[in-house]
């Protein structure tokens, strides 16, 4: 196996998206406040992307298609962080915490 | 082999180098104790993702990548960790004992079958190409094709900004 040819072959990256989503998955999992989850979410979309990148490089018949869409996933995580930071700073507001087990209101 | 003295060799370094940042990051990232660590550990891998995004013929996606996440997504993170993170070492220490292996179990076993899925399939690339796929191309579709889309984006960025400055400002008093 050649080592320095990796990134000529379809399969590094899509191994590489697989892996971002999984380190995504577990980080949202794992962490404990909104932050640290809005970061994981953000590593989902970044494998999402590179998924579409890879297939828009090896095997799209219309190589725009896949950066348009790289793009588009972009702003709507853009949109997201926003929507998301200020739901956390209104939050925080309330609960004086971005914990995810001290905001348990309608828990019971 | 590729020797590692020709520029093909020296390119697959460097993308060796950007898949190691990429994933130095997302390590990072998941398991800092601190958020603004996690932040940071953020802005590595997306960088590092910039990269591989050269290396996938998309210099105008690399850029907009550094710009928009690197730039632009972890300052705002940035900023929300300043405004709302006042004893973050209290947490430490306080995680569930099942929490840690569940999550490394159930992200290995969706990373498997993804990669599984990704090796054993037969992909068929296309017989023809409609274009390069240059800035000028992605422009023209983005504009005429996608044109629809296009609107729409701007459209959920501005409700997104409307939104978000509501949301702030509710409860402000407090």
């Amino acid at each position: 196996m050649d080592i320095l040819a990796l990134h000529n072959s379809l399969n590094t990256y899509l191994l590489l998206g697989a892996l971002l989503f999984g380190f995504g998955i577990y980080g949202m999992l794992r962490n404990r406040t909104f932050i640290g989850m809005l970061i994981s979410a953000e590593l989902v979309l970044a494998g999402a992307s590179v998924n579409f990148m890879a297939f828009n490089r090896f095997l799209a018949p219309d190589p725009t298609v896949g950066q348009i869409f790289a793009l588009f996933i972009m702003g709507l995580a853009a949109a997201e962080a926003a929507i998301a930071l200020s739901i956390i700073i209104a939050v925080y507001r309330n609960f004086k915490s971005i914990d995810t087990d001290d905001v348990a209101e309608l828990e019971g | 082999m590729t020797p590692i003295l020709s520029p093909q060799g020296l390119a697959g370094l460097v993308f060796l180098g950007c898949v190691a940042m990429t994933i130095a990051g997302a390590v990072v990232a998941t398991n800092a104790g601190r958020l603004i660590r996690a932040v940071t550990g953020l802005a590595l891998c997306l960088v590092g993702v910039a990269g591989i995004y050269y290396f996938l013929d998309s210099p105008f996606v690399a850029l907009m990548q550094i710009l928009i996440y690197a730039g632009a997504v972890c300052v705002t993170i940035v900023f929300a960790v300043m405004l709302a993170e006042p004893h973050e070492l209290k947490r430490i220490g306080k995680i569930h004992a099942l929490a840690g292996p569940a999550s490394i179990l159930a992200a290995a076993v969706l990373t498997w079958g993804l990669a599984a899925l990704a090796v054993k399939t037969a992909w068929q690339p296309a017989a023809c190409r409609a274009n390069n796929g240059a800035v000028e191309e992605v422009g023209q579709s983005m504009l005429t094709t996608y044109s629809m889309s296009f609107e729409l984006i701007s459209v959920v960025l501005l409700i997104a900004i409307i939104g978000s400055l509501v949301l702030a400002r509710a409860g402000r008093s407090k």
